[in-house]
């Protein structure tokens, strides 16, 4: 009896897990089967599922009409330069602010948090400005620059609560070893901190891919990344909804790739600490 | 020195003389719709031509641009050497000098052939600073069998009386068939660009000559009061969120009777490729009130005052709106692609009379817009689906949310007026009316 209700137990588990999963992923399903159907059947009604006649001329088309994969190569630039560049400066931040607490800490920390609560629109002329007297608009070096720097507090905060969950002992024990600051930081707290890096990489990889407000406000078309690729599909008037959808679905299917591949280190960055 | 070296020396003196030519590159901002798209795929005959100069596009949705390319305007950026504009920017712009002026534009580009009204909205002190793309008006597309069934026959330009019991009849809900599908959808060029042009019609206006809001005006309360009505009594679930696509697309599966709005969409509607009403669509002039309810907008390409490379531009901006570029299009894809609604002698070519049954009335539509006199009453602004000043894109999408808001029912006629009324004088104020 036992065995059966927990047999049951699972399998309604399961069936919910799974209803959960396809609910949340319907959007991008129904967005990559739009993109198999012409503008008409797009928006047929009743919606066609998948009985409609399936075509692959809404790729062709977009591919024709714009550079794709300079836009794809300035994404990938963009994102890991960015993430790459924020770990730089966030690994010695972090760990001053895990292993060296001063009196104000806390409260820096929170500060760092509160600049993602500006609204973005607000310094948008004034960085537009800096931008044109440094030459930097439309350039990959200041797009990333920007992007690292909207992205240092989160890669900051969760650097912060990996480090938090490493005993200072194991790094007092390599300073009495003799180890210097960076070989303490270097060859004991990174390679201790690799999981947590990982994940707070893979997860700031994913925030600059989809930055959208700054990419399309400092970039025109040599840096324009797979945002505004996007962007230029988008239409008040006229219905483009199946290239829309074939666009979109060429924009995230890297970082959808990406996501699969990684789940585990993704779960593990977004749950870190969660339970203790 | 060596001959190698000299020839080395030699061929980098060549490419310094030379790249200067070569590397003229236009950077041409635009948004997304059929007739812009087909210009990207048509420009190979121009950089041919032009092998001096190459053209970049960065296309975006017109919101985004509109934003994108203000930015970069205002603080001169100089990212952009062709931007499309609209004609509500166009004086706007014009008198912050953030545009140049379309002077010398070549003997063959003929200034004199664009459509009066057209050329008006875009010209300040009798100079253009901007050249139309294509310019659209509104109509009427209605479905010929259900006007029919009705029992009714469509005058050449209806009351707003006839619609709203034309759209009544129409409506069969059990068989999702709605008289009447307007815009809803909140926003200064959504449902505010069709309820001013209908205001406007009723003899409503924005402001009075002291730049007053008139939200509190009986003209205002009747027109928004129809609207709502007749929305509510034959307009599809869920109006409040329709905007031109969603119209379009409940027109083209047959689920309008009718649909006012701009005449662009003539040609989706009619293609029968995407709409399954195609051979069932009638056109009529845009109803009348106490006066004709007035649209003009017009895509224009225009060349901001920090470009680079203003020749160029100018060159670009002079083949893309030409006679020459419409016969182009024509040679291509057919006289009814031929972008609509700037030049005169597009409408007097009987090739494109027999190939777009809705030219004459677009034309007519167009001609009878009058930017400086949309309504019964005089205005201090101009315009006709929107108000020529540069607050209005704020003012008219807040207010645009109460009259959306008063359509979903969440709020009554009465209470989207107040409501309207006390935000733009909050707004005016602040703006510092009247100047």
């Amino acid at each position: 009896m036992a065995r059966n209700v927990s047999e049951t137990r699972r399998w309604t588990v399961t069936f919910i897990a799974w209803g959960i999963a396809l609910v949340i992923f319907f959007p991008i399903l129904w967005t990559i089967l739009t993109s198999f159907k012409s503008e008409a059947d797009a928006i047929a009604s009743p919606p066609k599922f998948l009985f409609f006649d399936w075509t692959t001329r809404n790729y062709s088309e977009v591919q024709a009409r714009s550079p794709y994969f300079r836009h794809f190569s300035n994404s990938v630039v963009i994102s890991i330069g960015s993430t790459l560049l924020g770990l730089l400066i966030a690994i010695p931040a972090a760990w001053s602010m895990a292993f060296q607490p001063a009196k104000r800490t806390k409260d820096l920390l929170m500060w760092m948090l509160s600049t993602k609560m500006m609204p973005a629109a607000g310094v948008l002329i004034p960085i537009y400005l800096l931008f044109r007297s440094w030459g930097l608009l439309d350039t990959r070096l200041g797009i990333t620059v920007v992007l690292m720097l909207i992205n240092l507090p989160i890669i900051t905060w969760m650097l912060y609560t990996y480090f938090r969950e490493i005993p200072g002992e194991i790094l007092e024990a390599a300073r009495m070893d003799g180890a210097s600051l960076k070989n303490e930081i270097l060859y004991v707290l990174t390679p201790m901190a690799v999981p947590g890096i990982a994940s707070t990489l893979l997860l700031n990889v994913i925030l600059a891919w989809n930055e959208a407000f700054w990419t399309l406000n400092l970039t025109t078309s040599q840096a324009a990344p797979l945002t505004t690729f996007i962007a230029s599909y988008s239409s008040p008037e006229g219905l483009f909804y199946a290239k829309l959808s074939a666009a979109s679905t060429m924009a995230i299917a890297p970082i959808l790739i990406l996501g699969w591949f990684s789940q585990k280190q993704l779960v593990r960055g977004l749950t870190f600490g969660a339970v203790k | 020195m060596s001959m190698m070296w000299r020839a080395l020396m030699g061929a980098c003196a060549v490419t310094a003389m030379g790249a200067p030519v070569l590397a003229e590159t236009l950077t041409i901002a635009t948004v997304n719709n059929g007739d812009m798209i087909r210009m990207q795929r048509m420009t190979s005959s121009f950089t041919e031509a032009n092998p001096d100069i190459q053209l970049e596009w960065v296309t975006l949705e017109e919101n985004v641009l509109r934003q994108r390319v203000t930015t970069d305007i205002a603080t001169r950026g100089g990212q952009y050497d062709i931007v499309t504009v609209g004609n509500y920017e166009v004086p706007i712009w014009a008198a912050q000098d953030w545009l140049l002026p379309l002077e010398d534009m070549g003997e063959e580009y003929d200034a004199e052939d664009i459509l009066p009204p057209i050329a008006a909205g875009l010209s300040r002190d009798g100079q253009l600073f901007a050249a139309p793309f294509y310019g659209e008006s509104a109509m009427i597309m209605y479905r010929t069998d259900l006007m029919e069934a009705a029992g009714l026959e469509m005058p050449e330009r209806p009351t707003w009386d006839f619609v709203f019991d034309a759209a009544r009849k129409m409506t069969d809900r059990p068989n999702e068939i709605y008289g009447i599908c307007l815009r809803g959808k909140a926003g200064w060029g959504e449902n505010m660009a069709f309820l001013t042009s209908m205001a406007h019609s009723y003899g409503a206006a924005w402001f009075d000559a002291e730049w007053k809001p008139q939200f509190d005006g009986e003209a205002w309360n009747r027109a928004l009061s129809d609207y709502v009505a007749v929305m509510n009594e034959a307009g599809p679930p869920g109006a409040s969120s329709n905007g031109f696509n969603e119209n379009l697309a409940l027109f083209q599966t047959g689920k309008c009777g009718m649909w006012i709005d701009a005449t662009v969409a003539a040609s989706f509607v009619s293609n029968p490729d995407d709409s399954t009403v195609a051979d069932k669509v009638g056109y009529a002039l845009a109803p009348e009130g106490e006066k004709p309810a007035m649209w003009l907008w017009a895509w224009t390409l225009a060349i901001p005052s920090s470009t680079q490379s203003p020749d160029a531009a100018k060159k670009f901006v002079a083949w893309a709106t030409s006679k020459a570029y419409a016969e182009e299009i024509a040679a291509a894809d057919g006289w009814a692609n031929v972008p609509p609604g700037t030049r005169t002698s597009l409408y007097e070519n009987p090739e494109y009379q027999e190939a777009a049954p809705f030219a004459q009335t677009t034309l007519d539509s167009i001609m009878s817009a009058d930017l400086a006199n949309p309504t019964t009453v005089e205005v201090p602004y101009i315009g006709t689906q929107w108000v020529g000043i540069p607050e209005f894109q704020a003012i008219g999408t807040t207010v645009g949310q109460q009259f959306s808001a008063a359509l979903a029912g969440q709020a009554t006629v009465e209470q989207a007026l107040q409501m309207a009324q006390q935000i733009a004088e909050r707004e005016m104020t602040r703006a510092g009316y009247p100047k």
